[in-house]
């Protein structure tokens, strides 16, 4: 590169051989950056596949579990020996035990005291549930037979699942080999059959993981979803509004901004503590309710809406809020009529995002007692609840192998809304995108 | 402020005035200044519109006509570190008093924009906006009626009559500045202020809104800013020549651009430098 | 003229337009000059070289009305600009006049140098003179626009018009004495109306130079002397008492 300026103009030969190989670093340059960028991609969406996977490798056998359908006979020995047919004996009797005579009566050579036992623990502890359903339908089957399917005992679910070992040796696992062989002789009969797991979606959280359910963390989360949104939405709105198209611009609205964004970066934990401080202790709101989680939650995402509220504000052209006030709109009528429906679609989408965000948010509403264990689907916004994150959590925690497929179901289902959340926001930003 | 245009040419000039009949002041302006912030934006600004008539502002960028005529509706308001000083009369009534109301003042004194800005909205919309606001008419039947007149007005009834359903942006830039001012038309202002009304549009679209200036001359008083010498010169009665906050000069058009008096004016609109 | 336009091109051509008027104005004034020495000297040769160059004159002519169209179409001249394109196309106008009227003395001057010399032919040169002083200090105040320079040459066209109304006065008088002095004295007749004439259109370039630099038509109405309108001549022999109408 010499002699680039020759008699005060500026020389250059775009034809040598020079500057085509200068041409070519470039361009090659240029390749290898769209490289980097296809890998950079390739390993995010690899890393997204490897958890997705995984989850649902784990996961996906959650949502079937494996049934035994025995007829059995209703003892009235067993159920009413008063054959009194009132209402608290039968809702009492032990049909637990009428489940497992009808297993005794499939075995009959098994006769050990031990092996009875080894026997009935194949059979789930909440089996007889649906036995019971049945006779306090209709008391008048007593002393009949009747057929129905009862869940079998997780670890013999997990053992046909293939996740518990055969082991052989004494004690040496958790299903012995004289149960794989009863559950071989079972299945010769045909009475063992895999079913759709409705009550991972009907059932309420359980210690037994065949019977523990996600009924009550989904309305726990949807109560506590509902309260962030009612408090979250208009007070996130109103003061974006205030913010962007009332307040003057000066040292303190310049503070509040900055402490806004700064808000937003608050790690979770803390608005946890804020709630267990204010609202459990101070105020006295009751504990582990979706009230308390909602405002929480609120709090968290206010920030994330008003940014979101503001920036969609900014994004409304100025050339509308000028016609408007030129052909004498008061400032209210300018941002009611004008500006507010076309920032909605923003503002709606930020309130989505903030949500999914709270949705998926489990630290501080660990603070305010959600973690408890809740036997009933929560009511109303008082009751004691959980969420779907802190149902994960409680189950990741879980020794039994059942609940390892749970924890992952759980997450899928917990995922499923987030998408579902998403394709909302998407959805209403495409439709009202930009009009303008 | 009995004041007459005539006795006010022959006040800056001392020269005979000029063939324009002596018209009623419309606007007043006396001694306004205007800052924003530190900067003197307008610098005792001196200067009366006649009524009916199409008064230009010309001048460089930044020489604050745009300023002046935000000032004449108060969409200086509107900035927080904007201060107006001095007298600006509307029909002889101070309109920065505070007994006048600036959403009133805006309904009299109307405004069209640099860029056409309908709002997001049907073209029906458009132009009921600004009548539904001001109670002036409620029923549907009134409202279809200044929706017709205001379009005839504008001379756009007869391309849009069909599709008045239909959004006002999906109308071409020529039509949506035609759309523009119908709808400041719609509430019957006095006066319309027009920022530089034909700067993102094609000669054709402006000569539509040229044409349609010189209609609206009849009914109402025009004051517009524009950046283009010529077109001040085709529709205007009176020009006002701004330089560096400035007001230069003002004369009848056909003065100013055949027979500008101060140097800076002549500099400007022969295109030398000034 | 004050300072350049940002668009250099257009200056430069404003300045040429500018340097066509003025070298059109000069060949006009060496037409007017050699048409009347043509006349003083009897040279039927300058005469035809004068009748032969009234071509370049209305060439320019074209020129100038060309690029005058061409500013007009392109800059849309403004204030000064638009006074002084206008200014070119009339000044080019009245040159024109000019050249034609040097034409017509130096087509006069040849059948004139075949005809006897007449006494009052000496009085021609003089108004010639003051005629081509008049064209020049017009021509020059218009290169320099000095107004106060093209008004002080109109105001001198009222000389031009006491020396026409004279020669006019001589002229009648002779060709009453002798009507064999008919024949040139009416030829020198048309000339001294030429060169008058000549005087006229210098006056219109002076107001257009007024106007150019100040932007008002002059109003003042000039004070004519040309009185040959009204002069009556009675024959020496009919005369009945002196001087009256000197």
């Amino acid at each position: 590169m010499t002699n680039v300026i020759a008699n005060g103009r500026i020389v250059a030969d775009y034809r040598s051989a020079n500057y085509t190989k200068q041409l070519k670093a470039r361009y090659q340059a240029e390749r290898r950056f769209m490289y980097y960028g296809i890998a950079a991609i390739a390993v995010a969406l690899s890393m997204l596949a490897i958890l997705v996977g995984s989850v649902v490798l784990k996961g996906y056998t959650a949502f079937y579990d494996t049934e035994i359908t025995m007829t059995v006979m209703l003892d009235p020995q067993l159920i009413d020996p008063a054959g009194t047919r009132d209402s608290w004996t039968l809702r009492s009797a032990d049909y637990q035990a009428v489940m497992r005579a009808g297993l005794y009566e499939r075995f009959p050579t098994v006769t050990g005291r031990d092996e009875r036992r080894q026997l009935a623990a194949m059979l789930s502890p909440v089996s007889a549930e649906d036995l019971q359903h049945i006779v306090l339908a209709n008391p008048s089957l007593i002393g009949t037979k009747v057929t129905v399917s009862a869940p079998i005992a997780s670890d013999i679910d997990q053992y046909i699942k293939g996740n518990i070992p055969h082991t052989t040796g004494e004690g040496g696992g958790r299903v012995s080999e004289q149960q794989g062989k009863w559950l071989e002789a079972l299945s010769q009969d045909g009475v063992v059959h895999r079913a759709f797991n409705w009550r991972l979606f009907a059932n309420v959280d359980s210690q037994q993981p065949e019977s523990a359910g996600i009924l009550g963390a989904v309305v726990g989360s949807l109560l506590t979803m509902m309260v962030t949104l009612c408090m979250s939405v208009p007070i996130g709105t109103a003061a974006a509004v205030y913010l962007e198209e009332f307040a003057p611009k000066n040292r303190w609205t310049d503070l509040i901004e900055v402490n806004i964004n700064n808000l937003a970066a608050v790690p979770s934990i803390v608005f946890g503590l804020l709630g267990l401080a204010v609202f459990l202790n101070f105020l006295g709101l009751p504990r582990s309710a979706p009230l308390v989680g909602g405002i929480v939650l609120a709090l968290m995402t206010l920030p994330i809406i008003i940014i979101a509220a503001r920036s969609a504000l900014k994004a409304v052209p100025p050339s509308i809020r000028e016609a408007a006030l030129g052909i004498g709109a008061s400032p209210l009528q300018v941002v009611t009529h004008h500006v507010l429906p076309l920032a909605a679609p923003g503002i709606m989408t930020g309130t989505i995002i903030g949500m999914a965000h709270a949705l998926g948010e489990t630290a501080p509403l660990l603070m305010i007692g959600m973690v408890a264990f809740v036997g009933d689907v929560p009511g109303g916004v008082t009751d004691p609840a959980s969420v779907l994150p802190v149902q994960i959590y409680k189950w990741a925690a879980q020794p039994e192998r059942g609940f390892v497929e749970r924890t992952s179901a759980a997450i899928m289902i917990l995922l499923a809304f987030l998408v579902f959340m998403n394709a909302i926001a998407i959805y209403f930003r495409k439709k009202f995108e930009r009009r303008w | 402020m009995s004041v007459q245009l005539r006795s006010q040419i022959n006040e800056a000039s001392g020269r005979a005035p000029a063939r324009s009949a002596t018209v009623p002041v419309k606007i007043a302006a006396e001694n306004v200044n205007v800052y924003y912030g530190p900067k003197h934006a307008l610098k005792a600004i001196n200067l009366m519109i006649g009524e009916k008539q199409v008064t230009a502002l010309i001048g460089p960028s930044g020489c604050g006509k745009s300023t002046f005529l935000r000032c004449l509706n108060r969409m200086n308001d509107t900035i927080g570190i904007c201060r107006v000083e001095g007298l600006i009369t509307l029909d002889r009534e101070n309109i920065y008093d505070k007994s006048i109301d600036v959403v009133q003042l805006r309904a009299r004194v109307g405004m069209v924009f640099q860029k056409p800005n309908p709002f997001p909205k049907s073209i029906f919309d458009n132009i009921v906006y600004g009548p539904r606001i001001h109670g002036l008419a409620t029923t549907r039947d009134e409202l279809d009626e200044i929706v017709q007149i205001s379009l005839e007005r504008a001379g756009l009834w007869s391309e849009v009559k069909d599709r008045l359903r239909e959004p006002g942006t999906g109308l071409s830039g020529g039509q949506q500045q035609r759309l523009c001012i119908a709808r400041a038309i719609a509430v019957s202002p006095e006066v319309i202020l027009m920022d530089e009304p034909c700067s993102a549009l094609d000669p054709i679209a402006t000569a539509h809104i040229e044409e349609l200036i010189d209609e609206l001359r009849e009914n109402y008083t025009i004051v517009i800013v524009t950046h283009n010498m010529q077109q001040a010169a085709r529709v205007s009665q009176r020009t006002a020549f701004f330089h560096l906050g400035e007001m230069v000069e003002i004369g009848d058009t056909e003065e100013i651009f055949t027979n500008p008096r101060d140097e800076r004016t002549q500099g400007y609109i022969t295109g030398r430098y000034g | 003229m004050s300072n350049e336009h940002i668009v250099r091109s257009y200056s430069l051509e404003l300045e040429r337009l500018r340097t066509l008027v003025s070298q059109m104005g000069g060949l006009a004034e060496a037409q007017v000059e050699a048409a009347v020495s043509a006349v003083f000297r009897r040279d039927v040769e300058q005469a035809n070289q004068v009748i032969g160059a009234d071509q370049r004159v209305d060439g320019y002519e074209r020129e100038i009305d060309a690029e005058a169209i061409r500013l007009l179409a392109l800059r849309q001249p403004m204030g000064l600009d638009l006074r002084e394109i206008i200014a070119a196309l009339k000044i080019a106008t009245d040159i024109e006049r000019i050249g034609d009227y040097a034409a017509n003395i130096a087509k006069r001057s040849i059948p004139l140098s075949q005809l006897p010399p007449v006494r009052p032919a000496q009085s021609v040169p003089r108004m010639g003179r003051l005629v081509q002083q008049i064209v020049k200090e017009v021509l020059d105040s218009y290169t320099a626009w000095d107004v106060t320079k093209a008004i002080a040459a109109r105001a001198r066209d009222n000389e031009l018009d006491d020396l026409y109304t004279s020669l006019f006065r001589e002229l009648l008088t002779h060709m009453m004495e002798d009507p064999r002095n008919i024949t040139p004295c009416t030829h020198l007749l048309f000339i001294a109306k030429n060169l008058e004439r000549i005087g006229d259109h210098a006056t219109n370039i002076a107001e257009t130079i007024h106007y150019v630099v100040v932007g008002t038509p002059i109003t003042d109405a000039r004070p004519k002397n040309d009185d040959s309108n009204f002069a009556v001549v009675t024959p020496p022999s009919e005369q009945p008492a002196s001087g009256d109408n000197k």
